[in-house]
């Protein structure tokens, strides 16, 4: 187990390491430079050059890479051009909302999902499963910008529930984080429900078929307790993977939840930064990012073993 | 509890107690917006102590006959008739207490022990939420009850196997924990789908063996639904015979597979490889399809003996012979 796990954080390098190199390579392809930002249109040639060389851009591009390279292991990002501070510095002040916005959307659509693929899949064919499916389909069909917008409409200008936007940090008060946090996570998290619903209702569908449920009805349990602990528990365990899935897909949909909704994550924050040609700080931020989803996945992968003990990991 | 205090001795009373009564039992299932029937007039009893075989092949209803006693038929299904479990009427009753009768009064043995099993639960936590449902056990006399569940059935450090899952045992130890599993609760009546034709034929022998003697200890009566007519004539006392949904004789086993009447269970014999000398005969002709059943005796298609009288549906009782549904029945004792 010591073992695997061991060899699951090397293998993390080498999946982080091609986002990075392609971070890396569009930023410095893409036209305009931190050295032009900063100086303006008026900058001469001679102050632009000076400026480069100060920020080490005027070194070829593979010295440029490895030097961040090795940065990454001395945990020195270099610092943020437009903060002038350390992006090791800069990046917890905005990941810690990115994270958690992404954890609440991934709880709350894996509770949606599974809940409403148990009530659709035993209502089989019924006008209860109908509703169901139908608005899975729309859900997986909106945008979550727009139905980010409903939400807004809904739920903070017309019934008042929720504010507008802005961030409250759980150290606030775990209602007015809660309240800050609900409607940004449900809007990320609407589509992975609505795929998990559909997930979760036709692996329930084959579970309920299983001879083991025959046996636990044959053994004179209540239904309830068929469904609730003998038939969800293997039902689930596909979920699990449209759950991996949905943690990288919202980890990039934070981006537009987050301008939304005026969060200061690390989406918003990465689009501002490659706005101002930040390159350490998108740097930074992308390889905040690949890491968490990488530590995600792996935990994912642990958790099969805690629902299927067929499985073991060595 | 043990399971020998309450073994009372088979057949200490004039006339045994009859568990299980099945009165032109049918079961139909809505195919296509219609309802069709899978299984017509099937009737038998089984009595406390007393092993009694469903013989057929595959398609003949035996199966779907077992699901509708145990009160779990397919979704959507018919299942008329009568049936009584220990003298009271059970289609009448409400789902959930239908439902108090599996496991407390009805044991059942599937087919197949790994899909039967949960295959992500621990053993013993199967075992204990039926002791704990049925018997209101706690969760840690449930456990030791389970330990010597195991232990009479012949699984050694039964323990350590509480705390495995099923995917760690061999066939022959899954079937002994679906046997433990069924007997648990100290039903009346067992039911045991095939529960060697998933098995290798050293551990059948050594499994059948284990189900005589749980018979025996815990006096149960046993259907025993098969399409081998050496278990039921090692094992069983008297065989109900099935084709095309329907019962076409009843008799003891020794008379069903040394001399039986009805000409479709001599073809099942004479199907059956015996010495290996003789030539096998197979019943020409294949089974009909379910809702396109002849007319008059569903046999008679393929039958050799069937005149313009089968055209008519033999009864049950009233044919030339009682309990052979034949309007021609095979009187002559043979090997």
């Amino acid at each position: 187990m010591l073992r695997y796990l061991a060899k699951r954080f090397l293998l993390i390098l080498p999946t982080i390491f091609v986002p990075l190199i392609m971070v890396f390579l569009l930023l410095r392809l893409a036209p305009g430079d931190p050295a032009g930002m900063m100086l303006g249109d008026q900058a001469t040639a001679d102050q632009l050059a000076a400026l480069r060389a100060e920020l080490g851009l005027d070194q070829p591009l593979p010295v440029q890479f490895l030097l961040w390279l090795k940065g990454i292991f001395t945990l020195d990002l270099g610092n943020s051009i437009f903060f002038r501070e350390p992006v090791m510095e800069v990046i917890p002040r905005y990941a810690g909302v990115t994270i958690l916005l992404t954890l609440v959307a991934l709880t709350l659509a894996i509770v949606i999902g599974v809940v409403m693929g148990v009530i659709s899949a035993l209502n089989r064919n019924n006008p209860v499963d109908r509703g169901v499916v139908t608005s899975a389909v729309l859900g997986i069909s909106l945008p979550e910008f727009w139905f980010a917008l409903l939400l807004i409409f809904l739920f903070s200008v017309t019934l008042r529930w929720f504010p507008v936007s802005g961030w409250t940090p759980p150290s606030a008060g775990l209602i007015a984080f809660g309240a800050s946090i609900f409607l940004p996570a449900l809007a990320l998290g609407i589509r992975q429900s609505a795929l998990m619903t559909r997930m979760m209702r036709s692996s329930m569908l084959d579970v309920m078929d299983e001879p083991y449920i025959t046996t636990a009805r044959a053994q004179g349990l209540p239904e309830r307790k068929v469904i609730g602990s003998y038939a969800m528990r293997t039902a689930s365990i596909p979920v699990l993977t449209v759950a991996g899935l949905a943690a990288g897909y919202m980890l990039g949909g934070a981006v537009a939840i987050e301008i939304v909704f005026a969060l200061p994550g690390l989406g918003r924050m990465l689009v501002e930064a490659v706005a101002r040609r930040d390159y350490p700080l998108v740097e930074g931020g992308v390889l905040t990012i690949s890491l968490v989803l990488a530590v995600l996945n792996l935990v994912i992968d642990l958790l099969y073993a805690v629902l299927d003990p067929r499985i073991r990991y060595q | 509890m043990s399971p020998l205090d309450m073994t009372a001795a088979p057949g200490a009373g004039t006339e045994t107690k009859v568990v299980l009564e099945a009165e032109n039992l049918g079961v139909a299932l809505p195919i296509d917006g219609k309802y069709v029937p899978i299984t017509t007039d099937v009737s038998f009893s089984v009595r406390r102590g007393e092993a009694v075989a469903l013989v057929g092949e595959s398609g003949c209803g035996k199966s779907m006959t077992a699901s509708a006693i145990m009160g779990l038929p397919p979704r959507g299904a018919k299942v008329t008739g009568r049936l009584r479990i220990n003298g009271r009427d059970v289609l009448d009753l409400s789902p959930k207490r239908r439902r108090a009768l599996c496991g407390s009064e009805i044991g059942f043995i599937f087919q197949e022990p790994m899909t039967a099993l949960h295959p992500t639960l621990r053993i013993g936590r199967q075992m204990t939420d039926t002791l704990c449902h049925n018997l209101g056990l706690s969760r840690s006399a449930a456990m030791t009850r389970a330990a010597e569940l195991l232990d009479l059935v012949g699984i050694p450090r039964p323990k350590d196997i509480l705390k495995g899952y099923v995917h760690q045992l061999s066939g022959g130890m899954r079937q002994r924990v679906m046997i433990a599993l069924a007997l648990s609760c100290d039903p009346s009546l067992v039911i045991a789908d095939e529960p060697t034709t998933a098995l290798d034929v050293t551990i059948q022998a050594q499994v059948l063996d284990l189900m005589e003697k749980m018979r025996r200890e815990f006096d149960v009566a046993m259907l025993f639904i098969t399409h081998d007519l050496e278990v039921v004539g090692d094992f069983c006392d008297r065989a109900v015979v099935m084709y095309a949904g329907d019962v076409v004789e009843t008799a003891t086993a020794a008379e069903v597979t040394r001399a039986p009447h009805h000409p479709y269970t001599r073809g099942l014999i004479d199907a059956v490889p015996g010495t290996g000398l003789e030539r096998l005969v197979p019943i020409g002709g294949s089974v009909p399809q379910i809702g396109a059943w002849p007319e008059g005796c569903r046999f008679a298609p393929r039958c050799s003996r069937a005149t313009e009288k089968c055209a008519i549906r033999p009864p049950l009782e009233g044919a030339p012979m009682p309990d052979v549904r034949c309007w021609h029945p095979l009187t002559e004792e043979r090997t």
